[in-house]
């Protein structure tokens, strides 16, 4: 049955895209390329642009300029009805005055496909609601809604099917069970989904590439791990998961690391992980990858060391602690600790100081909003 | 609903009692209201189409009796204006949908980026309701009348022919009737329309659906509460108006409703039974015809 839905889905192509309403540019000349066949997430707060491009891509929306391809064709001036693209919109859109079987068999039925019942409640079984189909999409829950619409756009078997914020109305338990299943789907029919989400936690847990836009522009794109790792820039460090920064001169750099002068502490980056080498830079790390020692330890050249600082803020969030220390002259730093032997590990006010591994630095492309250039 | 509503929040019989006695004394106003201007008037209308005439013979004179012939009578006597009043009320609500629908369109749907448009144009809709219809109508027959600017031009390019007149045709009643009883139609439309979900469109046509399809399968489903309620709204009043067809506004002898008819037996025959009679012919093809509408299209429920 999974196999009557699967087809090889197509790659997208986004050329030189831009988009202008009036007063505001949406979208600021985009280029994208996604593979057939992956799991692509566009990620970003609201107003970056996601929104706009899934529209572009699925013909609601004129562009002002640029190319949309599907499989190698150029669909920029098609028509949405004559576009091999399925949307499975935020809200749903199930239309009301219609069975749940009716609206899965929608698209079959204006395409003239043969015997679009049996297909439709095949798609039904799928997304295990074959026993739903009489009832109107009222009479289901969100979630049921969500698996509806999940169905009626996958049942037409598109060479890319789009989601736009799908999960986004579903309480967070749902909402991770549907990820599970919609991961699960993608992976049986084969399709290129296109998934757009502000939520950091769904795109990494679901995509093969993320790519995180801001102000109508795609920032930076990879893997969920890269870019985790190592974000480029302040934007992305800071929108996918937490990041401490510093900025400060750049005062050494050798064949291997290049390291900054923050408050009288230096902190060390490896050359490969640094998109700026020179003047001013912006380096990061993880709260999850530092540590903190309540005396002064001696470290080597491949750690970073900071303090003494002052325990500001603990916060108890289940599996860790965060906890906030406060450095002179260099600022707040965000430190996550399991909680695995005694929690707190220290008291509120405690002294301590911050360290950790070299390798775990990233250095950034831009400086934070906020910070001047020193240089 | 109102009385179960009411029991729930209090659980005591004493309780229940007196927030009985509350919803009683909120429902008296209505209960009277309507067994005085609707009970009365229509049971006295019912027996008075049941009336003989009174053995003094004297026209006007009757007495309350059960003669049924009353009926036979009108039946056979006004056929043709029964036929007249239902085909001119069903032409003149199809024309109005016909106007309507894309007005309501652009107003609910088109112009809902610009508000100060739209209510503009809903004024404008409503506009006519400021000036009182009989003056309206009058108007138009001034508009209309033989040797009017209108009629002069009609005659030029040969829209009428050189003695034709319009005024006093059933075209100029019909004319009349969509006129006065388009904004009942545009309302309810607009209405519905208004609230129409873009979304839903829009999904219409990501599933392979053509503009004219999307039309056919989901605007036009999703309005027709708006395309039921606006048709109820112009068909009866239509079929009882006596307006725009009597003779002293656009029609002539040859155009006359049943409004016409029952005005002419109450007002000049004063033949009381025969009009009453009339109208509560009037009213059981009007209930016959809209009780089957309303299972017709499937929306007992929005009544």
């Amino acid at each position: 049955m999974a196999g009557e839905l699967s087809v090889a889905g197509a790659d997208l192509e986004l050329i030189d895209v831009r988009k202008d309403f009036p007063g505001f540019t949406a979208l600021d000349d985009m280029d994208l390329h996604i593979p057939a066949g992956q799991f692509f997430a566009l990620l970003g707060p609201s107003g970056c642009g996601k929104t706009t491009t899934l529209r572009i891509v699925a013909g609601l929306e004129t562009p002002t300029q640029g190319r949309v391809l599907i499989g190698g064709k150029d669909i920029t001036d098609t028509k949405p009805h004559e576009r091999p693209v399925n949307t499975v919109f935020q809200s749903y859109a199930l239309f009301p005055h219609m069975t749940i079987l009716d609206n899965v068999a929608f698209g079959l039925r204006q395409r003239k496909v043969e015997d679009p019942v049996a297909k439709a409640q095949a798609a039904l079984d799928l997304v295990e609601l074959g026993h739903v189909g009489e009832r109107r999409p009222q009479q289901l829950s969100g979630g049921q809604q969500q698996r509806v619409a999940l169905a009626r756009a996958l049942v037409n078997r598109p060479s890319l099917l789009l989601l736009d914020e799908p999960l986004g109305a579903l309480d967070l338990k749902l909402r991770r069970q549907m990820q599970i299943e919609l991961k699960a789907i993608q992976m049986e029919v084969g399709l290129t989904f296109l998934h757009v989400t502000h939520d950091q936690e769904e795109a990494m847990d679901m995509a093969d590439t993320v790519a995180v836009m801001n102000k109508g522009r795609i920032e930076q794109m990879g893997a969920p791990e890269a870019l985790y790792d190592r974000p480029k820039t302040a934007f992305v460090s800071k929108f996918l998961g937490q990041s401490n920064l510093f900025v400060g001169k750049v005062v050494d750099s050798n064949a291997n690391s290049v390291s900054i002068e923050v408050g009288g502490s230096k902190i060390t980056v490896d050359k490969k992980r640094a998109e700026k080498h020179e003047g001013t830079i912006a380096i990061g790390v993880r709260p999850e990858k530092a540590t903190f020692h309540e005396s002064k330890p001696t470290l080597g050249a491949d750690h970073v060391l900071i303090g003494p600082g002052e325990i500001i803020d603990i916060r108890f969030t289940g599996v860790s602690n965060q906890y906030l220390i406060e450095v002179p002259n260099v600022g707040e730093i965000t430190v996550f600790a399991q909680n695995v032997g005694k929690s707190p590990v220290v008291e509120l006010g405690a002294k301590v100081w911050i360290s950790w591994k070299v390798e775990h630095s990233f250095g950034l492309r831009d400086l934070p909003d906020g910070t001047e250039d020193q240089g | 609903m109102a009385f179960a509503a009411f029991g729930s929040s209090a659980p005591t019989t004493q309780g229940q009692t007196k927030s009985g006695r509350v919803v009683l004394a909120l429902l008296l106003p209505g209960l009277i209201y309507l067994v005085l201007f609707f009970v009365i008037p229509l049971v006295s209308l019912v027996l008075t189409s049941l009336e003989a005439p009174a053995a003094s013979g004297k026209i006007g004179e009757y007495v309350p009796g059960f003669d049924i012939g009353n009926y036979s009578y009108v039946v056979t006597k006004y056929w043709p204006q029964i036929a007249r009043s239902f085909g001119f009320a069903f032409l003149a609500t199809i024309i109005s949908l016909l106007i309507s629908y894309p007005l309501a369109y652009f107003i609910g749907v088109k112009a809902r980026s610009r508000p100060m448009l739209q209510r503009m144009l809903v004024t404008l809709v409503i506009a006519p309701f400021f000036i009182s219809f009989l003056l309206r109508t009058i108007a138009w027959k001034q508009l209309l009348a033989d040797h009017s600017p209108i009629m002069e031009w009609a005659h030029q390019v040969g829209l009428l022919s050189p003695s034709q007149s319009f005024i006093g045709s059933e075209a100029a009643v019909v004319f009349g009737l969509v006129y006065n009883f388009i904004p009942f139609m545009t309302l309810p439309l607009y209405t519905s329309l208004e609230r129409l979900d873009i979304r839903f469109l829009e999904a219409g046509s990501d599933l392979y659906a053509s503009p004219a399809k999307v039309f056919r399968k989901i605007t036009l489903p999703l309005s027709m509460p708006g395309i039921i309620s606006g048709t109820l709204l112009t068909f009866i009043p239509i079929a009882g108006d006596y307006v725009n067809a009597s003779r002293d506004f656009l029609g002539s002898s040859n155009t006359s409703m049943i409004g016409t008819m029952v005005d002419a037996d109450f007002l000049q025959n004063r033949n009381y039974p025969a009009a009453s009679a009339m109208s509560v012919v009037l009213m059981g093809i009007i209930l016959i015809l809209v009780t089957w509408y309303v299972r017709k299209s499937g929306t007992e429920d929005l009544l």
